[in-house]
Parts: structure tokens; sequence; C-alpha cells
């Protein structure tokens, strides 16, 4: 007897344990936050991607080299860690290249493919288009969150920036790249659910090997005709899409990944 | 024991799993008009001839009716035919889809049309060229003079298939067709397919004719005509050219529309400069009084679910929209804004009012909804009024006058429509100038 109830207790204690530790955002509140995301994505862009007007960029080109001059001369080498920003979060790569960069400093000549960055000309090897997409993109988005700021959708907006592995630049070069793809039907009814979840199976190039409906049921039920027409639009984008614009790193995170197709704000707007 | 345990635990994991599944909510997407190809359809080598009808082209005329019809909802945009590299009947048969994604087409038409025994049979298909298969595959069979309806009808069905939303391209729109200078207007009726084709005029124009109704039930028309002096409401049967007054009142009758079961007329009757609305049931001819009140009210049009009227009145002084129950009772004014706002005109939905307002000088076609918020002025001009739905309740026709000649001595009158988002403005193409639109249902259902 005392045996079973002892059994009984330990099992029911670890299942306690890991429904807390497995299952923690049963408990979690959602997590209020303001729905600003801007600074976040300046600590993204830790290499400008914005070009400079004609007269600002001279003018940065100019304050740059002088400050890289007083650098060379006041500074030993090791300034390679006081140039970075504190809020950059570092990639692997990226921080051998400004290692290479910083060690010749020495040589004023080698200076120069830094400052090519903001060269108009040149932008193109350098800059990365997805962020521009991405940054461009979020300017919108804080437009609409600004108005609407007890929406849900904002919401699981924020949820998903902490809970997935996607940062907010690679979401976001992703729904800027679907935004573009996606024709949104516009006979849709205003006041009904417009929410379409499409789960997608990915190759490690971003091209689909899967892709499923996950309300399927309801595109066949009565009077649910639009709910087909506005989940086939939202395959038909993301197959016009392929390959996603997906990280390059981490695949085991998004090899599969959910899309959740609303056009409710837009038709509102 | 020890395995349970085990089994419990991976259970969790996987569940834990599962749930960390990365989600992105798109919540944007473009306007841009969805790239559609339309084949010209494949003429069978087996039809017949019929009358003076030149089968070899009909499958190309058709296309492009579909493709007008298109293009005139600003949704589509129908790709250049040049571009096309498979021929129609093969591309009927199995298209090649990677081909028509080339030319960045996301839609394809097709189809095959034959004559026999007096007979036209056409089929078509609706290809979705990103998932590479067929959406929709429908028949038709009819006599070869009808051909433009069934390019009309396949557009309907597929505008049906992309968008959600009934299509309205097999309809027709009466107006008054107006010719000669202002003083010595001359006034007929006059019917038209929607695109604009197929025109035909229903009076002689010896008679004042003034705003003309669609049943939305069939192919009656309600309108007002002149007679010694006089105006009286008159019901038109397109089919048979029938024509009969409605009742025989002492006072003047104004601005007739049918209720959405077809079965009554409501309409407003002016007696010693005071107007009130009256319904009239076309069946038992009685007729019943609505509103009682010493302003004027006018315009009555009743919401598609026959329970309430809008119409508009001036008893808080300027002219307002109100809108009351169809037996008169609970009226409440719906319109605030500066301005004078009249000829409500209820959707087909059910879910918004389009209206005329005027205010400073200027004419607006807007539309709100049925409590009157969110009104949204669609378009301005210096004077366009009438507006009518389309039977889906997207788009809006209505007639603007503009001023005409060199120096803006004479003027003209023309039918225009747009999109309840306020976009697609299109000038309607008529025979002579128009005006006092009204669009039918859809023709077949």
């Amino acid at each position: 007897m005392t045996r079973s109830l002892i059994y009984s207790l330990a099992f029911h204690t670890t299942m306690i344990f890991l429904t807390i530790l497995s299952l923690p955002f049963m408990l979690r509140e959602p997590i209020d936050l303001p729905p600003i995301v801007s600074v976040e994505l300046i600590q993204i862009s830790d290499k400008t991607n914005i070009p400079y007007a004609p007269k600002a960029r001279k003018i940065i080109e100019e304050t740059k080299k002088k400050e890289k001059e007083r650098l060379v001369s006041e500074q030993a080498p090791p300034t390679a860690k006081a140039k970075e920003k504190p809020d950059k979060i570092p990639l692997p790569n990226e921080q051998k290249e400004e290692k290479k960069i910083i060690k010749k400093k020495q040589n004023p000549e080698e200076i120069k493919p830094e400052i090519r960055q903001s060269s108009e000309f040149e932008k193109k090897e350098i800059v990365d288009t997805n962020q521009i997409a991405a940054l461009i993109d979020k300017a919108k988005e804080e437009e609409v969150t600004k108005q609407k700021k007890t929406n849900k959708i904002t919401q699981s907006n924020q949820k998903n920036s902490f809970a997935t592995g996607l940062t907010l630049s690679e979401e976001d070069a992703l729904r800027a790249q679907i935004f573009g793809c996606w024709s949104v039907p516009l006979g849709l009814p205003y006041d009904e659910d417009l929410l379409v979840r499409i789960k997608l199976n990915l190759k490690k190039d971003g091209t689909i090997t899967k892709s499923e409906i996950l309300d399927h049921q309801r595109m066949n039920r009565p009077g649910q005709k639009f709910y087909k027409v506005l989940a086939e639009s939202a395959l038909r984008a993301v197959r016009l899409c392929q390959p996603l614009k997906v990280p390059p790193t981490g695949y085991d995170k998004w090899k599969e990944i959910q899309l959740n197709f609303n056009p409710t704000e837009m038709l509102k707007g | 024991m020890k395995k349970t345990i085990l089994i419990v635990l991976l259970n969790f994991l996987l569940i834990n799993k599962s749930y960390s599944l990365i989600e992105v909510d798109i919540t944007r997407g473009n306007l841009d008009p969805l790239p559609i190809a339309v084949s010209p359809l494949h003429v069978d080598i087996n039809s017949e001839r019929y009358k003076d009808l030149k089968i070899k082209e009909l499958g190309n005329n058709i296309s492009k009716i579909i493709e007008h019809n298109f293009r005139s909802t600003g949704l589509f945009n129908p790709l250049k035919k040049e571009a096309f590299v498979q021929k129609p009947d093969i591309a009927h048969l199995k298209p090649r889809f990677e081909d028509w994604r080339l030319i960045k087409a996301q839609a394809l038409v097709t189809g095959k049309i034959l004559i026999k025994n007096e007979k036209l049979k056409v089929e078509f298909r609706l290809w979705d060229l990103a998932a590479g298969k067929e959406m929709t595959a429908l028949a038709f069979t009819t006599t070869p003079s009808n051909w433009r309806r069934v390019a009309h009808i396949i557009s309907d069905k597929i505008y049906e298939r992309l968008t959600g939303e009934n299509g309205y391209f097999d309809t027709r729109i009466i107006y008054v067709a107006e010719s000669g200078p202002k003083s010595q207007r001359v006034k007929k009726l006059a019917i038209m397919d929607q695109d604009g084709a197929k025109t035909k005029y229903l009076t002689l124009g010896n008679e004042l004719v003034l705003t003309p109704r669609f049943n939305p039930t069939n192919q009656m028309v309600t309108y007002m005509s002149y007679f010694r002096n006089m105006p009286r409401v008159y019901l038109l049967d397109i089919e048979t050219g029938t024509q009969e007054v409605v009742g025989n009142f002492p006072g003047m009758t104004f601005a007739p529309r049918f209720s959405p079961d077809g079965k009554k007329i409501v309409m407003s009757f002016a007696k010693d400069g005071n107007s009130d609305i009256f319904t009239m049931n076309l069946e038992t001819r009685v007729v019943e009084r609505i509103t009682d009140h010493s302003s004027i009210d006018t315009s009555p049009s009743f919401s598609p679910d026959g329970k309430f009227i809008a119409f508009n009145s001036d008893r808080s002084g300027l002219q307002q929209i109100y809108v009351m129950r169809s037996d008169g009772s609970g009226v409440k004014r719906i319109t605030f804004g500066n301005g004078i706002y009249g000829t409500p005109v209820w959707s087909p939905r059910g879910d918004l009012i389009a209206f005329t307002k005027m205010r400073k000088g200027k004419f607006y076609i807007g539309v709100m909804r049925t409590d009157g918020t969110g009104e949204r002025l669609l378009t301005e001009n210096f004077y366009q009024e009438a507006p009518s739905w389309s039977p889906n309740g997207r788009v809006i026709v209505f007639y603007r006058e503009t001023k005409a000649g060199l120096k803006g001595e004479g003027f003209s009158a023309k039918l225009w429509s747009i999109d309840i988002t306020g976009y697609n403005e299109r000038q309607l193409k008529t025979e002579t100038d128009a005006s006092d639109p009204s669009w039918s249902s859809l023709l077949s259902k």
C-alpha cells in the first residue's frame, strides 16, 4: 500500500515537474510589451545598409577617415573589440572580417573597403537586400501596430520573436518576400475569421517539399467559399515565392515552418 | 518501470518540440491585379456553319470579351496573347505549366467550342498555374447567337472562383439615353449589356423618361414618365415589351423602386407641396402609407432583406438620410455630416448604403455602413448622382455631367463605374449621352 503510494507520489511529482519544464508557455502570460520593435532593428543592421544622401555621405566619409586616423595614431592594434558596438550580435563570419580589416588599419589604403559600404556603386556587393527589405517593411509594420495596439496579431508577432528560432530580421525578410507574392483576393467578407494557417516543410535552399493547409476541413464547408479562395491564394503565394528566403544556418529550427495568413488588417485599412 | 518513464519523458520532449514550430504572420499582400492568361478558345474542326456567324473567329472573340471583362474589374491583368507559347487546342488538353509560368501568368483560361445541329457548345477550364492543377471546368450549350452571353457567364464563373465573390458580367444596365440641347433634351429608355454592347432603345423619346429601376428578381423595370405634364410610374417588361401604368394617383409620384422580392414598389408621392413615402403591392394594387410627416420624404430604397427602408428627408432642416423599419416605425437619422445627402441605395449584400452628397458646390458619390458610420466618399465632381449597385455589391455605376465643347458651352452626361474601394473609376461606353443607370441582377443564376 505504502509502496504504491510512494510510487504514485513520485510519478505525480515527476509529471508536474515535467509539465512545468516542458509546457512553460501554458503558465506564461502573453508578454505585454509595447509594440515597438525598431530598436531591435537597428541592432540587426550593424553595418548601415541605408544609403546616405550624397552630401551626408561625404561628411560621414570624412569624419570616418578622421576618426580612423586618430584611432591609428592614438591606439595600438587591440582596438578590435573596442570598435564593436556593444549591442551588436556578432555573427561568426563578420567577426573575422572585421578583425582582418582592423589589423591592417595602419595602412591607409586598406581602410577603403570599409568605407566602401556607403558608396552607392559598390552597394550591391555589400548591402544585403534582404535586410533593406526587412527594414522598409518594418517601417510599415510599425505604422500598423501603432494604429492597433491591442490587435492580437501584433501580440503573436512579439511572441514569435521570442519563441522561434528566427531572428527578427530573418523573419521580416521572409515576411517581406511573401508580401510581394501574395495577391490578396478582394472579395472577402470583412467580418469573418480570415486566418489561413499553412504548414510548410522546407529544404535547405528554401524550396518547399510539402505544403499543408491546417484548417483543411473548413474549405469545403457551406458558406465558406471565400475561405477556399483565400487559402488557395496563400498557397499560390508560397509557391510563387519559392525558394523562400531562409537563414543560411539553423536548418533544424526552420525545416518545418507555419505561415499564418491574415488579410483582415489590410482589408479594413 | 524505467521504460515507462522513458516513454513519458520522450513524449513530453516530442510535445515540446511540436509546439516550438516557427510561426510567421503574413498580414499583408499586394493588391496588384492578378496576371491571367486567357487563351483563345479552340474551335473544333467538326463545327458546322451557322447563319452569318464567323465561326473561325468565335474562339478569339469570346476570349476577348472575357479579357475585357477582367480588365474592367481592375482586379485582373489579362496578359498579351502574343506572349502565349502554346496553341489553344493543346493548352486546353493539358497546358505546359512551366511555359505559362514563364510569362508570369498565375491563372490560365482555356476552352473549346463546337457548333453542331444549330447548337453552340462551349467548354472552358481554369488552371492554377502555381499549383499545376485544374481549378474549375464547365460546359454550356446554347443557341449560337447567344455567344456573347456565354463569354459573360464564363467570366462570372472564373471571377467567382478566383475572388470568392459572385460575378456581375452576365448583367444588363438600363439607363436614360439623352440627346439634343439642354432645353430640348430627348430622353429615351435604353438597355445594354454591362460591357456596353447590344444597346437597345425601349421608348421612342416622345415623352420624358426618368429613373428606370430593375426588379431584382426578374427582367421587369419600373420608371417614371411624363404624361400630359404629369409624372407617372410605369412598369415595363423588357422581354415582352408590355407596359402599364402603376395606378392612377391624383398627385405626383416619384422615384419608384422595387422591393427585394419584386412584389412591391416603394415610391414617394406628392400632394399639396408635401411628399411622403408609400408602398404599393403589385398583385393587389393596395397602396400603403409608410411615412406621415410634414417634411419632404423621397428616394426610398429597401434593404435586401426587406426589413428596412432608407430614404432622404429634410425634417431636420437640410436633407439627410434616414432609415426606418419597412412599416414606417423606428425612424432614425443616420447622416450627420456637413452637406446635403440624397439618393440612398442599399447594397445587395446589405452591408453598405451608397449615396450622393452635395457640399460646397461639389457632388460626391460615397458609401457608408447602414448605421451611418464609416462614411467613405469615393469620387468627387461638379455634378454626379444616381448610384446603382452591381448585383454583387462591389461596383457602383452612376452618371456624371461635364462641360463639353471648346468653350464649355455644351454639356455631356456619361455613365461611370467605380469600385467600392474607391479605385478603378471607369467611363462606360454608351452610344449617346446617358443618365440614371440601374444595374440588373444576374441574368442566369
